[in-house]
């Protein structure tokens, strides 16, 4: 199949994923429907180039990101970064999960998944996933999508967003621990 | 001994840094003996599969 069929296919059949993905990080749907169709527009414009060296899935997101990571450089000149949500210092989420010793709190001791990656596979699993992607405080969900699903490294991630890295560290800290701790309780606790 | 709260910021650190001979060490040690961290370095391994599988990885 030409490439070109190939990426409408693709975008086709998962237009609903990109869009989603896309607005989890801008948290607008309206940008983030502009901003699959640029990446769309783009990866069209681009089809002659890619030849075969990924699959369409990984290319078409690659630009995604790109163009992700472009909206939110030009939303931050109009909202800055520091004003967004719960300051660092607020609450460190890990209220309760730990005696006073520093260990687990028995209710709170973290037990074995039940075949996770079948998770993968449900539509509903994923749903789930997102509420408690949303459920993180804005900032912290900004730097936790940023550097997993955008891929970028903690000293990007720091500088775009001035901020020092142990900073960022505890940030990301913080939102393993929230969303790890809501998907427990609202999935795998069934 | 290392507490688990101290625990859970390296196994999120070892995902965004090398971690230090010594903390590995001591991470190491820390999850032979405590089942808990032991699941929740696992789980949080799975956390970032899931978000990079959604993220277009193949
Ligand atoms: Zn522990």
């Amino acid at each position: 199949m030409p490439i070109d069929e190939q990426i409408h296919e693709f975008v086709g059949a998962r237009r609903a994923d990109l869009v989603r993905f896309a607005a989890l990080q801008l948290r607008d749907p309206a940008l983030a429907e502009d901003v699959v169709q640029e990446t769309l527009i783009a990866a069209m414009q681009g089809a002659a180039e890619f030849g075969h060296r990924s699959s369409v899935k990984t290319w078409v997101y690659s630009i995604l990101k790109r163009k992700v990571i472009d909206a939110l450089r030009t939303r931050r000149q109009e909202v800055p970064v520091s004003q967004l949500g719960a300051a660092v210092e607020d609450d460190d989420g890990c209220e309760g999960l730990f005696d006073q010793r520093g260990f687990w709190a028995t209710e709170h001791r973290p037990h074995r998944w039940a075949d996770p990656e079948d998770s993968l596979e449900q539509q509903q699993f994923w749903q789930v996933f997102e509420a408690c992607l949303d459920h993180l405080p804005e900032r912290t969900s900004r730097v936790f999508m940023m550097r997993e699903l955008l891929g970028l490294e903690v000293s990007e991630i720091c500088q775009e967003l001035a901020i020092v890295t142990s900073n960022c560290w505890v940030i990301l800290h913080r939102a393993r621990m929230g969303l790890r701790r809501c998907l427990d309780e609202t999935w795998f606790a069934r | 001994m290392m507490n688990c709260k101290q625990a859970t910021e390296l196994m999120s650190q070892e995902l965004d840094r090398p971690l230090a001979w010594r903390e590995r060490m001591a991470l190491r040690l820390h999850n032979l003996m405590c089942r808990g961290c032991h699941q929740y370095r696992k789980q949080l391994a799975f956390l970032r599969m899931a978000l990079r599988s959604r993220a277009g990885g193949d």
